[in-house]
């Protein structure tokens, strides 16, 4: 159902590199597993809302006022994989060109 | 000294009798720990090097926790069971924590679980599974294994666990001890690593109903860092317990013990064990012993629960796992030139090796269900049917008050034996719709059934109407102490 180049695809979207033998073991897990899931197809929805929470909560609001109770920028500096002083580091996203 | 089975209460007690002081029971607590720890594997860090408190303030006072690894504590590693964060020191502390230093409460360590929270045996831990103290070869459950076995073997007088689809009350099952998961919105998520955002919940594992109610009275409450908590005041729950249970309406959905294939929406072999049904009817004859009324009802769309969850859990952890990407923490392939030229490569392979197989199972189900052409077929679907299951039990619940089960279709099983990730996923049978449905339960014990020479406990899981934790806890109390007295 799920083919190793649907794989390929999603591994892309999901930012995961998959190697040949790990495409081809998803392949056959995510085809079981949405088989399973295909049952979902007897059910009558027609006039039935989604429930995307359950809490029944909307808009909780705060005061537009500057709250700062987290002094805690070391610590997360310091888990940067790579900086540059206070600076993260990352790898080029533009490339120098013409 | 016994520590063991010493509860809350009975610490507080015992400290206030000058039986032992606090010093005492933490050398007590850490040396079991040492003993025990290198067997079961409950444990991922252990704080024997921390200052412990033990002054006589807040309601928790004198009590030791174990907490998930994937709940924050500042300056401690947070790894939620993943090579991906084997080395992030939290830098802030969850809401629930800085509510439990408030109520006097010592942390011994941080818990074993199934990686990011997905599994029900702990299996899926990257350091390694847990052990269960009943049956060394066969799992605790999860994901919260490390949980319910370091509070089933003593090593913790309670400890935090995290709930999506039955992870506190699966170990709590497994281990035979007491596993509550509130209501969605009563307990603050803010510092939990997230997993499935309009799912999750934290929640205590605990020695008797008591610690459980008493926990929940101070872990719960509105919390302005987490906007899915609810405005609702939070009672005394150690009030309700007082409380019998005559006439309270309890609701047996038939479902629950209808043939296999019914059960489960496909093949049967994989049901109810019929021990395990054996201990949840004594356990009705119980409460109609103690006065409740016994009523049938039935929860139509039982069966699609887990191709619901199966859809809506995915879709949520794909998106909340997207963070862990190498950039900001966490293990990353960027200072390796020969392994990441770009930043699309250190996005892959810092995922790629960083996350284990089940991460990457779900991660790639939700990006396939949420993307562009099977959104409708998937995601929306299953929100749809999620409605119905909720709406299953709002009209039970019109003629109940609450609704009792099984917490698992069968006991402990062995460590290794669910090969294929569809058959583990079918554990959770039981438990998925009350997160589905935001409703609270809780598993409690009732009992044992003998496996290979095994001695193995049973839970009895006992849901109720949303914020209605205390006829929950009323309910699971009565049915205890009718239980210990015979």
């Amino acid at each position: 159902m799920i083919s190793q180049k649907d794989v390929e695809h999603i591994a892309k979207l999901a930012r995961i590199e998959l190697n040949e033998k790990e495409k081809e073991k998803f392949s056959q897990e995510l085809s079981l597993i949405l088989d399973y899931i295909k049952q979902l197809n007897e059910v009558d929805t027609d006039d039935v809302e989604p429930t995307s929470q359950v809490t029944g909560i909307s808009n909780a609001l705060r005061d537009d006022e500057s709250v700062n109770n987290l002094n805690n920028q070391d610590k997360i500096i310091e888990q940067f994989p790579e900086r540059k002083e206070t600076l993260l580091k990352v790898k080029a996203i533009l490339e120098r060109g013409n | 000294m016994e520590i063991k089975n010493l509860t809350i209460r009975d610490i507080q007690t015992g400290l206030d009798n000058n039986d032992f002081t606090g010093g005492e029971l933490a050398a007590e607590y850490f040396a079991s720990i040492k003993k025990e720890n290198q067997k079961l594997n409950v444990y991922l860090s252990v704080f024997d090097d921390k200052e412990m408190k033990f002054d006589k303030k807040g309601e928790l006072w004198g009590s030791f926790c174990a907490v998930k690894d994937n709940i924050l504590i500042e300056d401690t590693i947070a790894t939620a069971g993943s090579k991906i964060l084997e080395n992030y020191k939290a830098t802030y502390s969850a809401t629930v924590i800085r509510k439990l230093i408030g109520a006097g409460v010592n942390f011994l360590g941080k818990t074993n679980l199934d990686e990011f929270a997905m599994g029900s045996s702990t299996e899926n831990s990257a350091f390694g599974p847990a052990k269960n103290p009943h049956d060394l070869k066969r799992v605790p459950g999860g994901s919260s294994g490390g949980s319910g076995a370091a509070v089933a073997a003593g090593l913790a007088t309670f400890a935090l666990g995290s709930d999506t689809g039955g992870s506190i009350r699966t170990p709590a099952s497994f281990c035979g001890v007491v596993g509550l998961k509130p209501t969605y919105g009563r307990v603050s998520r803010h510092g939990l690593i997230a997993m499935g955002s309009s799912l999750d919940q934290i929640g205590s594992i605990t020695k008797n109903v008591y610690d459980s109610a008493l926990v929940l009275k101070t872990i719960a409450g509105r919390d302005p860092l987490d906007s899915t908590t609810a405005e609702i005041e939070v009672p005394d729950y150690t009030k309700e317990l007082k409380k019998d249970i005559k006439g309270l309406k309890i609701g047996v959905p038939k479902e629950y013990f209808a043939v296999p294939a019914e059960a489960l929406g496909e093949g049967g072999g994989r049901g109810l064990d019929p021990d395990v049904e054996k201990k949840i009817r004594e356990a009705i004859s119980i409460f109609k012993n103690l006065g409740a009324e016994i009523i049938d009802v039935s929860l139509p769309h039982s069966k699609y629960a887990l191709a619901v969850y199966y859809i809506i859990m995915p879709c949520e952890v794909s998106a909340n796992l997207a963070r862990f990407d190498g950039i900001k923490y966490g293990y990353s392939v960027t200072g390796d030139n020969k392994q990441a030229t770009s930043l699309l490569e250190v996005y892959e392979k810092s995922r790629a090796k960083g996350f284990g197989n089940e991460p990457r199972r779900r991660i790639m189900l939700g990006t396939y269900a949420l993307s562009a052409g099977y959104y409708d077929a998937y995601y929306l679907k299953a929100q749809k049917v999620r409605t119905l299951i909720k709406k299953d039990f709002d009209e039970a619940f019109k003629k109940v008050d609450v609704i009792i089960g099984p917490t698992s279709p069968a006991p402990a099983f062995k460590i290794g034996e669910k090969e294929d990730p569809l058959s583990m996923y079918l554990a959770d049978i039981y438990t998925v719709s009350h997160n589905l449905a935001g409703i609270p339960a809780i598993s409690i014990p009732c009992g044992f059934i003998e496996k290979e020479g095994s001695k193995l406990p049973v839970g009895l899981q006992i849901a109720g109407k949303h914020f209605n934790e205390g006829t929950i806890l009323r309910a699971a109390h009565n049915f205890e102490q009718a239980l210990k007295n015979g």
